[in-house]
């Protein structure tokens, strides 16, 4: 039996300001809080009363490192209440945005954070200068991964951080297509550490197993982070439109964040790669299939830990779907679709690298808004990483202090969570009665 | 041979998108075996577990200060280091993490009023310079990139 305080103030290598406090008594979990901490900005009240054209690149700002997802999820929920329909060459860009984000984005988890947990050191900054060495040679194909995935990113929608050409109707100017033989190449180029990544990630022997509700975005005719129909594990299939209604919203008084559950039968449930990988494994480009397909085996699963190898598996998605647009995209000059505004209610949703994001508007005749909301993955996998830390906590109490602290971090940071959305570090607070 | 003395670098986030510090984690593609060599990392919570904010030559710190928290964070961390440089808008302008400075009373609404006063918001979201000493800025949104890298030359060359 346990008995005293603790108190670990930082935990690290995740995006976001988050605490966790837990309270032991008697061999038992008796409170267990995880709290997102970080300090609202309250940007979708400053939205309102602003004209549209000026709030997507204002609400990239809710996240530095999910910026470009926020961008397209605000960009999209306002066409829909203008009634705009983008260009299929459009659609083909933005996707091309997308791959370069959820290739830099994910290599930052998986090979910043996350591989020190798999190489069992504190930090990348600890791993040796030896070429020999295979963390060593991970993290300088992190390098590589990432730098492709900003360049794809950089040459399509103008910068990986807060991207200034994707706008409401299409692009502000289209991309030089004299820089794609070359992006071809990089990512090429990236293709077998990619898959060297995939192979060292499915090594990861930590499983935890609670819950196996998922929910993300799928789309019949391809793996697709941009459109399509939510569905869950259940079978479930909700309109866009009916997404807000589908969640229950739960105020969590510890929390800075709204955390969410089913509506119907008040369960919660996981969004990000592993779900996505789950519900739509059938669907990944044919040539990211066939390059792993036994590590594709291990899906659909219900090991949180799985998450990390579902990222790596969708860099490669990314790495295959960009090559074969940058390929067969002729692009033809177009200006960005405007038309008069018109009183109106849009809703975006789209899958963020951490899950499915929500943005809805609503609009005046005029074109400026009246009312705005934005549903993040962080907040909606909050009462999922909760439960799996109490089941992590009520079935390890018999292990040493320092295991569990940094198994708790581990756990917390499979989840890829994104405070700013939520960022800064993460603070326990252990009570043992 | 005489080791040569490392810059002891500290890198702290308030609140903001954290932009600038990912835009960091793109820098170290480029530079973190160079930089390894001759820059030690003291406190930097995105990449290590063990921190420490004492004795750093340069503190760069990231966000608005939005709660009495924060002040007191940031006023520890100037105690404790040479030099601080504020990085990316919220730090050196208040900008957009201080849009809520500018809210009416009718736009702070019931789901508002809970959070300010159910966690220790500051009255008024604050740039650094508004709470400690700042001795340069690397603006923009995110932080300028070249600035940056001058910048972390200007002080490798003043204090390692």
């Amino acid at each position: 039996m346990h008995s005293g305080e603790i108190t670990i103030d930082s935990i690290t290598k995740i995006e976001g300001t988050a605490g966790l406090s837990v309270t032991i008594k008697d061999d038992k979990v008796i409170d267990l809080k995880f709290m997102i901490k970080d300090y609202r900005r309250f940007y979708t009240s400053t939205v309102k009363g602003k004209p549209i054209v000026a709030v997507p690149s204002f609400l990239s700002r809710i996240c530095g490192t999910c910026s470009i997802a926020h961008l397209l999820c605000a960009i999209e929920a306002i066409e829909r209440s203008q009634d705009i329909k983008i260009t299929e060459q459009t659609r083909l860009l933005r996707r091309l945005a997308y791959d370069g984000l959820m290739i830099r984005d994910h290599a930052l988890h998986l090979y910043f954070f996350v591989l020190p947990d798999l190489l069992g050191i504190d930090s990348i900054l600890d791993i040796p200068d030896d070429h020999d060495d295979f963390g060593h040679q991970l993290l300088h194909d992190s390098f590589d991964i990432k730098k492709a995935g900003s360049e794809l990113s950089t040459t399509i929608a103008g910068a990986i951080i807060h991207a200034p050409m994707p706008t409401i109707g299409g692009f502000m100017s289209l991309p030089d297509v004299a820089k794609f033989p070359e992006l071809i190449k990089q990512l090429e180029g990236i293709r077998g550490q990619v898959i060297r990544g995939v192979k060292a990630f499915a090594g990861m022997k930590d499983v935890l197993i609670r819950n196996s509700d998922y929910l993300a975005l799928r789309n019949d005719k391809y793996f697709d982070f941009l459109d399509g129909e939510i569905i869950n594990s259940s079978g479930k299939k909700i309109k866009e439109t009916e997404f807000h209604n589908f969640l229950d919203s739960v105020v969590i008084p510890y929390s800075q964040a709204h955390g969410y559950v089913f509506s119907d039968d008040k369960q919660d449930y996981l969004v990000g790669s592993l779900a996505r990988i789950n519900l739509n494994k059938d669907s990944l480009n044919k040539r990211t299939t066939e390059s792993i397909e036994e590590y594709l085996a291990l899906f659909p699963s219900d090991n949180v830990y799985h998450n990390n190898l579902a990222q790596a598996i969708e860099i490669l998605q990314c790495v295959d779907d960009a090559i074969e647009i940058l390929s067969t995209i002729e692009l033809v000059p177009e200006q960005p679709i405007r038309v008069p505004p018109r009183p109106g209610v849009g809703v975006g949703v789209i899958e963020a690298p951490r899950g499915t994001l929500y943005h809805m508007v609503e609009v005046d005749n005029q074109g400026i808004v009246i009312d705005y909301d934005v549903i993040v993955p962080t907040a909606q996998n909050q009462i999922n990483i909760e439960n799996d830390l109490k089941k992590y906590f009520e079935e390890n109490l018999d292990k040493g202090e320092d295991v569990l602290k940094l198994e708790a971090e581990k756990i917390i940071r499979t989840y890829d969570p994104c405070m700013s959305c939520a960022t800064n570090f993460l603070k326990i607070e252990w009570i043992r009665l | 041979m005489e080791k040569k003395k490392k810059l002891v670098v500290g890198w702290f986030s308030f609140s903001c998108s954290e932009d600038s510090t990912i835009l960091f984690t793109e820098l170290l593609n480029e530079h973190l075996d160079e930089w390894k060599k001759v820059i030690e990392f003291r406190h930097l919570k995105t990449l290590k577990s063990n921190n420490s904010i004492e004795g750093l030559d340069v503190a760069f710190v990231e966000g608005a200060i939005a709660s009495p928290t924060q002040e007191k964070e940031l006023k520890k961390i100037r105690e404790n280091c040479k030099s601080l440089v504020a990085i990316g808008s919220c730090a050196c302008t208040g900008t957009p993490s201080n849009c809520r400075n500018k809210l009416v009373p009718e736009e702070v609404n019931y789901k508002i009023s809970w959070y300010l006063s159910n966690f220790d918001y500051s009255k008024e979201v604050k740039k650094l310079a508004d709470i400690v000493k700042v001795d340069d800025e690397v603006n923009g949104c995110p932080m300028n990139a070249e600035v940056f890298l001058k910048i972390m030359d200007k002080y490798l060359k003043k204090y390692a």
